[in-house]
């Protein structure tokens, strides 16, 4: 498991980016989203970001997805480097 | 066929998504100038990502990383190799040992992947006084080299002049890297023109880019891809002159003639060379012809 031991972000809040913020949180996924397009494809989007968490590991963690019209591709690198900044032994 | 190369910085999502749809023969997803020390883990895993799950259309993808005398280097092979960039460029490279040290880690890589040796090619970037005088030691290094390409904006700091939009600053180092190049049996591709909106001077600087012997020409702006490809296309007279020869050719075969003339012009080998040039980039432009049996 990846433990979060620091606040971190990722991306901008430029169009076709992404901004994520991760925190340490002890009682598992805490997910929040803003997004345009959150009504049309909200779903999609935190469908993502939870499979993208998994993969890293993560299973405990509070984030903030604030969406500007990312690709998925786009999302996924964002809550990468997001987690790969906030993990444990990460400098 | 690289006739035009495009720049997109590394960590901007909306150049890196539209890229390959702006008409360049190529793009070059940069992770060296274009990104911050501080961004420089998120531009390879976004740029990692884009090659991993983006349609790019077809378009040849070029990835230049930072170069190896940054603590960035090995690190963006680790995250791009995996995705089989078409060629890596390698900026400031100096010497053979460079392209070296640099080939030697990718071998590494696509031993651990199981990838086919030498299946992601080096393009060194000269742009060093140092690099273009070692031009040849670098083309000829290793088999992985497959072009060289200049880069006058760090070049002419290192030479300490302006760099101008004449380019009389650069003439030595554009004429000793196509000589470098071809005679390693390597493409070349020439610096970008740096105004953007300058459309005149574009066409300018790439037919004399052209003329010297260039490949193709990278761009920072997609505003130029279009002269670019268009002064590095062969044009539709030259294609059929270039028809004309190897007809002529093989008639004079036909009929056991030794030399041969076409509009009172000698044909000889460099004629025929350069008309096999031109077909062949007309072929790949989807502009030969059906080859005749």
């Amino acid at each position: 498991m990846t433990k979060i031991i620091r606040s971190a972000s990722a991306g901008t809040l430029e169009s076709n980016d992404v901004f994520v913020e991760i925190e340490p949180w002890d009682q598992g996924l805490q997910l929040t989203l803003e997004s345009l397009v959150k009504q049309q494809f909200g779903d999609a989007i935190e469908r993502s970001v939870r499979e993208t968490l998994a993969q890293c590991g993560v299973e405990q963690a509070k984030l903030s997805v604030v969406d500007q019209g990312a690709l998925d591709c786009v999302l996924r690198a964002r809550v990468e480097t997001a987690v790969a900044r906030g993990r444990e032994g990460q400098a | 066929m690289r006739r035009s190369m495009l720049f997109l910085p590394g960590n901007t999502p909306r150049m890196l998504i539209n890229g390959a749809f702006l008409g360049a023969d190529a793009i070059i997803f940069d992770l060296e100038d274009a990104v911050a020390p501080a961004e420089k883990d998120a531009a390879r895993i976004l740029v990692r990502n884009t090659m991993r799950y983006m349609d790019l259309g077809g378009c040849e993808v070029i990835v230049r990383i930072n170069s190896i005398d940054t603590g960035f280097w090995k690190a963006d092979l680790d995250q791009i190799l995996p995705e089989k960039p078409g060629l890596i460029l390698l900026p400031k490279t100096g010497s053979a040992a460079d392209v070296l040290e640099a080939g030697a880690y990718i071998t590494e890589l696509e031993d651990k992947l199981g990838f086919d040796r030498n299946t992601v090619g080096l393009m060194p970037l000269i742009e060093t006084a140092l690099g273009v005088e070692n031009a040849y030691a670098i083309a000829s290094a290793s088999d992985r080299v497959a072009a060289l390409f200049l880069g006058a904006e760090d070049l002419t700091a290192d030479l300490r002049c302006q760099r101008t939009k004449a380019g009389r600053e650069i003439e030595y180092a554009r004429t000793r890297l196509v000589t470098a190049a071809r005679a390693a049996g390597v493409d070349v591709y020439d610096t970008p023109f740096t105004d953007v909106n300058d459309d005149e001077g574009i066409e300018v600087d790439a037919a004399l880019a052209k003329a010297l012997g260039f490949t193709g020409k990278a761009s920072i702006s997609p505003r130029h891809v279009e002269a670019i490809n268009r002064v590095f296309s062969p044009t539709q007279k030259e294609i059929d002159y270039a028809y004309e020869v190897m007809e002529a050719i093989r008639v004079a075969k036909e009929q056991g003639k030794g030399a041969i003339a076409l509009y009172g012009k000698m044909i000889d080998a460099p004629i025929v060379a350069r008309a096999e040039q031109t077909i062949a980039a007309a072929k790949e432009m989807g502009l030969g012809r059906e080859e005749q049996v």
